[in-house]
């Protein structure tokens, strides 16, 4: 292989990028923008869902309800209390969506409790949104455990206590989408900087120029997936940074963990242009590229755990996720941002997407045409 | 042994033969042209003969390298300027020599200094670290033929390479390549469907139709084989009623027409033609206001060889053109 027209051909790559800035912006202000606004939406806690209490019981102990509900809105805000003073008309607001929960206290609670015969509170939730439900549903719930928790503790404790560790700090949703983030805009430049700008160049008949040279079939290929390579790079390490300054990502300028995230970032590079290459090598209209972007990235970044759990997903869907070269680039790019692991957390993620990108460029040499 | 050597080359895209056994040769040193309308075969046939497309059947050699056996040793000595450009216009004039001559692992040493005197010799220097999108048509052309010249190639091929271009450009490209193979001796095979550019710039002309070579010759030869193409056009006052009669019985006429004023004899010899006009219309008193011979052109000897005027052809592809793209 002659690498000098391997490098000649990512220095035209690169020099044509850099004199591209709305290339360069383009493939990362949508990552950033999706961090951003997605990393606050789905990140915070269920504050002021409006909740309907009746109280049909209007007794002593249906006033301490009353007080804890009050105490919870006053406190963490999961919910503000509408005082209803008939069930039916309150789970009608219910249905229509003008409460989000229906807490009824019945009129036969305060005796049920005296007599110690299971009082029943009544909770109605609006389980068509499973945030806001789930989030009242625990609240509700620990309200339940504060009524029931005995006066007077046993001596001989018989229940079993749960103790829980967090072995690191809370972390924020946006610190959790960050490598979801950082994956797209490498996927984005791959498509941008390697797909469409390989198929615009085919089309406007620049190819036809180094196709009537002596360049060999592997020299070409290397060239433009070493540029794809580079350009995708350096968008992947400046989300990286940006992204993690913005998340808030601590020791973020850590030396070793740059080195780490530099590696993961390369590897996923390689993968990424490498497979939008062996996708677009027998392409020809510049159409096709821009069309299949979409189907692309939703076939690409959700399966890959990067906005939600891979256990959470259907037989077919995690089948989807092993093959998913933005799996192994989100898992390994999480292990380096939210949990700082070394380089036993990311090591099988690189090696697996170096697999990869052995098969997509083998394929990519195999097909590509060296005749018009 | 001859510069390009063609041997009963075809190709065919599923039904449409687009070179049906073409075979011919060029010499070393020669302008060689191939003439024809568009859809001809002509680029096909370049693209055969520079690697870009391989042949159905028969083959080519290029300075004796094979184009299906040693694609490389093809690629090596060629210099090619395809009929779109296919310089980057977001890259400046220099890089892109430089990247192509990088290409062709021109020492980094020579490099500049060998840009330089390329650009010099097209008037292009001044424009070197200029981004080629801000070019004129005339100056990209001038860039791509520099940029097929950065590896100093021993044959160009030039595929219709002042189409487009405006009548000052065309001269300048011209001038660029007589001087070129003036100054280095190279082969020349250029494609065109401009008449005058064959005849100008070409030392032999291969006439392609319907992917077939219709005719191959000098220019002159190829116009002197077509037979009474001459036109004796004139125009008389005091003409006797009988004058047409005897117009077509001059010598060498073979038919006179009237068209308003004018009177056009068909002739295989135009000045002997003038010559008996001039005697007779002496002898019956008849004066000769105006009188002009038209030389025989390339559209005559395409009409000749191929039953069609390549204007006509020209015009077709042209409508073809428009409706295809509508």
């Amino acid at each position: 292989m002659n690498l000098q027209r391997v490098f000649a051909l990512i220095e035209r790559d690169m020099r044509k990028f850099f004199r591209s800035p709305a290339l360069m912006l383009s493939s990362l202000i949508f990552p950033l923008v999706q961090l951003v606004v997605l990393g606050y939406a789905f990140g915070g806690k269920i504050k002021g869902a409006r909740v309907a209490l009746v109280d049909e019981d209007h007794s002593v102990v249906s006033r301490k309800i009353r007080e804890m509900f009050n105490g919870i809105e006053a406190g963490p805000q999961t919910f503000r209390i509408m005082e209803y003073t008939s069930l039916p008309q309150a789970v009608d607001d219910l249905r229509v969506g003008f409460v989000r929960g229906v807490v009824d206290i019945p009129p036969d609670f305060s005796r049920r409790f005296y007599h110690n015969d299971r009082p029943r509170l009544l909770f109605t939730e609006d389980n068509s949104d499973q945030f806001v439900s789930s989030s009242l549903l625990e609240r509700v719930q620990e309200m339940t455990d504060t009524i029931n928790a005995p006066a007077v503790t046993s001596r001989l404790e018989r229940q079993v206590d749960l103790n829980v560790v967090e072995i690191y700090p809370y972390v924020e949703y946006i610190k959790y989408l960050l490598a979801g983030s950082t994956s797209m805009g490498i996927f984005i430049t791959a498509m941008i900087g390697g797909g469409i700008t390989y198929i615009d160049d085919k089309s406007r008949g620049l190819h036809e120029g180094y196709l009537l040279t002596p360049i060999r079939k592997t020299e070409l290929v290397a060239g433009l997936i070493g540029a794809g390579t580079l350009k995708a790079f350096m968008s992947g390490m400046v989300l990286c940074i940006v992204g993690g300054l913005i998340a808030g990502i601590p020791r973020i300028w850590d030396p070793v963990r740059l080195v780490y995230l530099c590696v993961v970032v390369l590897a996923a590079s390689v993968a990424m242009i490498s497979l939008m290459f062996l996708v677009m090598v027998r392409v020809d209209d510049p159409l096709v590229p821009r069309a299949i972007f979409g189907v692309l990235n939703m076939l690409l970044f959700f399966p890959s755990g990067a906005v939600y759990p891979t256990e959470a997903f259907p037989g077919w869907l995690r089948w989807i996720s092993v093959i998913d070269p933005f799996t192994y680039t989100v898992h390994a790019l999480r292990n380096l941002t939210v949990k700082s692991t070394g380089i036993g957390g990311i090591y099988m993620d690189v090696l697996v997407l170096c697999g990869f990108s052995v098969l997509m460029v083998g394929g990519c040499i195999a097909l590509f045409k060296r005749h018009l | 042994m001859d510069a390009i050597e063609v041997d009963h080359l075809t190709k065919k895209f599923g039904e449409l033969v687009a070179v049906n056994d073409v075979s011919f040769h060029v010499e070393r040193g020669e302008i060689f042209g191939l003439l024809g309308p568009n859809g001809a075969g002509k680029t096909t046939l370049i693209r055969m003969l520079t690697t870009l497309t391989p042949p159905t059947s028969g083959t080519a050699r290029i300075e004796g390298h094979d184009i299906r056996a040693d694609q490389d040793g093809v690629r090596r000595i060629l210099g090619v300027i395809p009929q779109a450009f296919t310089s980057d216009p977001e890259l400046t004039a220099k890089e892109n020599l430089e990247i192509h001559a990088k290409l062709y692992g021109v020492p980094a040493e020579t490099r500049d200094e060998l840009i330089d005197s390329l650009l010099e010799s097209v008037e292009l220097l001044k424009f070197r670290d200029a981004l080629v999108r801000t070019f004129s048509g005339g100056m990209r052309r001038r860039l791509e033929i520099t940029r097929g010249l950065v590896h100093s190639p021993k044959i160009m091929f030039l595929d219709e390479p002042t189409t487009g271009l405006d009548p000052a450009s065309r001269t300048h490209v011209w001038e660029m390549i007589r001087s070129l193979r003036e100054r280095s001796g190279i082969t020349i095979l250029l494609t065109t469907h401009y008449m005058d550019e064959a005849d100008k710039l070409c030392d032999r002309i291969a006439i392609v139709d319907y992917g077939r070579l219709a005719a191959l010759d000098t220019p002159t030869r190829l116009k002197d084989s077509v037979p009474g193409a001459e036109v004796v056009e004139a125009e008389f006052e005091g003409e006797p009623p009988d004058w047409m009669e005897q117009l077509g019985g001059l010598s060498f006429v073979s038919g006179a027409t009237r068209h308003e004023e004018a009177v056009h004899l068909n002739s295989h010899d135009g000045p002997a033609t003038v010559a008996a006009l001039m005697d007779l219309a002496r002898a019956r008193k008849v004066t000769v206001k105006k009188v002009t011979v038209q030389s025989t052109t390339l559209d005559d000897v395409f009409l000749h060889y191929t039953g069609r005027a390549l204007r006509d052809q020209l015009q077709k592809g042209t409508r073809e053109l428009v409706r295809f793209s509508r």
